[in-house]
């Protein structure tokens, strides 16, 4: 009997690099394609490239069914995609930034610039009854923060999602990209 | 090329000509009128105009089965455009080659809610091998160079293109681009195919079976794959749209598999040790229960589009890459393992499959039945034609009785909606293959439900004096979804019979087709004949048919595939 249909432990994370034109609705192209063959984005960051004529977008997904590399082929076939790569853990530089806004007295404020020390964060904004942390760091380190400063109330949050980047000299760009 | 000046509109209608477009189907209005202004002051396009837009699609996809070039069709702003949502999403599901052309209000009124504004690039998104909005005229040329290119080359598909008004009448210089630069498009280095690792495979399977699709037609593979079935003698089974890929009236083929597949197809593929799918993609319909899938098989998947390896079944050895090309060099390794290591001994395995076939053939129980079985009328229109008619269908119970009793001996010359499933395509495919193929005989197999979703445009066939053929195997009901509830939903026929189906025969003549009928098995070579016989328009052929007959065998959905119900 062989094995036909392959399952996969829920919630396997992967981080997807993506090269893509820099092209209007490319994002929508992308986000939809996650959408309607039911993978599920768990953040997706996106931005211009050092050429302008190319974006690149770090996509964090969770698989529960299919593969990975379902995901990556599908996302090759769309026409604005230029490549696409998954980035192993141990390969990757990976980072988050995290906008925290705290309601709090001004007596706090020097605990709260101690944690900040501490997370290699910046307190980025401060007013006489509230406060704003900006970090950056992976999403566990943010995590570990986030859970630190919710003992003070956190009035609100917004994070990038994550942007990564394969270590050492490897780029994604294809061969027939990379001439000149 | 020098460049010229012209309109964005000229420029659309300039490469429609510099791309050997013959045959374009569409409907004006208000916003495409640019277009249709220049088309009117060309020399080498020829129009169809349709009476919906739906039918034009589809009339683009029939144009491009029968010929295998692109298929060309224009629709206005707003509902133009999104009634052609159903051909397009039926063409990509298909793998259909079209450029789809539509005009949109001017840009300064996209997004403001303008009359006959609709998003329909981002309606067609998901439904396209890829689509434009453009919004510069001086893109003109290269899109459009790009919407044939990437429509016809690797795995085909629709490709939208969209227009604001404005852009249509802006100046541009016109300048065809002589080849196509699209850095997501080009072939990545991939490794090399392990073409011996898949002809080891054949050289020790005892019980292989070759499995072809439509990807068979797209690649225009018939002579290789005739040649690859003829070298491995295996037992070849085919998809709906792998039928003709390979003679069915050859005694190595078995015809259609899967669900309203033979039985003796079904026994054959979950019996194999090994399957040969080229150009198929494991639909469904074809595999039954994915989990008991030919149980004991290794697979050897080729394929050009890599996203369709081990999307469904794991394959044991992919090739990803064009049938045309690949398949020679796999039968030349095949050739290489046979002389080196001998054949593998078939004979047990075809004995086996004799038995099936002996046993539970497809079978039509006329004798003794008062009414006409659809069955029969398949098989006489067919015996009729002598095999030398593109056959047509629409979606349903019909669908499957053409598909069972219609030997397709040739590429090309079964033409139906498979992935979609699109209700009421036989009318308008029919009028796209007659145009393409002016002298060959069109026959559509319809359904009475399938046929009034489309109908108005036997005006179309009229104008254009189509000799087509329709025969609506009438059995007054949605025969499939009837079907359905008979056997899955305890006889509760909601909303499935078809009453007060208009007069066909009066329907025909009112517009000014000869209508015929048939009540009775004595009625039925007649009016076949006197159909084939008939030139000058089209001919509209009501078949009473025995209204509980079934499409047996069956397996139902989520079933193993020799799980079969009926047909015995």
């Amino acid at each position: 009997m062989v094995e036909k249909i392959e399952q996969l432990p829920s919630g396997n994370i992967h981080t997807l690099s993506l090269l893509v034109e820099n092209k209007p609705a490319v994002l929508q192209r992308i986000a939809g394609l996650f959408a309607r063959r039911g993978y599920n984005i768990e953040s997706l960051a996106v931005g211009p490239t050092e050429r302008p004529e190319y974006s690149r977008m770090t996509v964090v997904v969770r698989l529960t069914q299919r593969p990975v590399e379902q995901a990556i082929r599908q996302l090759q076939k769309l026409i604005p995609v230029i490549e696409v790569k998954e980035l192993s853990p141990n390969d990757k530089i990976e980072r988050e930034l995290v906008l925290i806004k705290i309601k709090t007295p001004e007596k706090n404020h020097a605990e709260l610039r101690a944690i900040a020390d501490t997370y290699e964060a910046q307190i980025v904004d401060v007013s006489p009854d509230a406060l704003m942390i900006e970090a950056t760091g992976t999403a566990a380190k943010l995590d570990a923060l986030e859970e630190r400063l919710a003992v003070f109330g956190i009035t609100e949050l917004c994070r990038s999602g994550a942007i990564a980047l394969e270590r050492g000299f490897k780029t994604l760009a294809p061969p027939h990209l990379k001439e000149g | 090329m020098p460049s010229e000046k012209m309109t964005g509109a000229q420029a659309v209608i300039r490469a429609l000509e510099l791309e050997e477009v013959d045959w374009i189907f569409g409907m004006p209005g208000g916003t495409i009128l640019p277009i249709y202004d220049a088309l009117f002051a060309s020399e080498k396009l020829k129009h169809v105009l349709i009476r919906h837009e739906q039918v034009g699609g589809h009339a683009a996809e029939g144009y491009a089965h029968a010929t295998g070039k692109v298929g060309v069709c224009m629709g206005t702003s707003g509902p133009g455009s999104t009634n052609l949502v159903t051909p397009i999403a039926d063409a990509y599901m298909d793998s259909v080659p079209l450029v789809v052309i539509t005009a949109n209000v001017a840009t300064s009124l996209i997004g403001s809610d303008a009359f006959q504004e609709a998003d329909i690039t981002g309606i067609t998104m998901p439904v396209t091998k890829h689509n434009y909005l453009v919004t510069e005229p001086g893109d003109i040329p290269r899109v459009m160079k790009e919407a044939f290119h990437l429509a016809r080359t690797g795995r085909p598909g629709p490709v939208h293109v969209d227009i604001p008004k404005d852009v249509l009448n802006l100046t541009l210089d016109f300048e065809y681009p002589s080849e196509v630069r699209i850095p997501g498009y080009m072939p990545r280095l991939k490794e090399e195919p392990k073409v011996a690792e898949a002809a080891t495979l054949i050289r020790s399977a005892t019980r292989p079976v070759i499995y072809l699709g439509g990807g068979v037609r797209t690649g225009n593979a018939f002579a290789e794959v005739f040649e690859f079935c003829e070298l491995v003698g295996a037992p070849v089974v085919t998809t709906l749209h792998g039928k003709g890929a390979f003679p069915e009236t050859h005694p190595s083929c078995l015809g259609m598999f899967g669900m309203h597949g033979s039985r003796y197809a079904n026994y054959t593929v979950q019996g194999a040790d090994l399957l040969i799918a080229l150009g198929a993609r494991f639909d469904d319909r074809v595999t039954g229960k994915l989990s008991t899938f030919a149980p004991e098989a290794k697979i050897v998947h080729l394929d050009i589009d890599p996203a369709e390896i081990s999307k469904l079944v794991t394959a044991t050895v992919p090739l990803v890459g064009d049938v045309k090309e690949l398949l020679p060099k796999l039968g030349a390794a095949v050739r290489k393992a046979f002389d080196e290591r001998g054949r593998p001994d078939l004979a047990p395995w075809w004995k086996k499959i004799s038995d099936w076939r002996e046993k539970h053939p497809l079978r039509i129980r006329q004798e003794g039945e008062k009414y006409i079985l659809p069955q029969t009328a398949v098989h006489r229109i067919w015996q009729k034609c002598d095999g030398r008619a593109i056959v047509t269908t629409g979606v349903g119970e019909h669908q499957m009785w053409a598909a069972q009793f219609w030997k397709v001996s040739k590429p090309r010359e079964f033409i139906t909606s498979g992935g979609l499933g699109t209700m009421g395509v036989c009318l308008p495919f029919a009028i796209g293959i007659q145009l393409a193929r002016p002298d060959a005989l069109v026959v559509g197999i319809d359904g009475d439900g399938s046929f009034q979703m489309t109908l108005q445009d036997l005006a179309t066939a009229v104008e254009h004096e189509l000799p087509i053929k329709i025969f609506v195997l009438n059995n007054l009901f949605l025969g499939m979804v009837r079907q359905w509830q008979e056997l899955f939903y305890d006889r509760r026929f909601s909303e499935t019979p078809l009453a007060d189906l208009p007069d066909l025969v009066k329907l025909a003549e009112a517009y000014k087709c000869l209508g015929l009928r048939a009540r009775t098995l004595e009625e039925l070579d007649p009016v076949i004949d006197q159909a084939l016989a008939h030139q000058g328009g089209p001919c509209i052929v009501d078949i009473r048919v025995k209204r509980q007959e079934k499409v047996y065998p069956m397996v139902p959905a989520g079933a193993p595939l020799n799980d079969m119900i009926g047909g015995e």
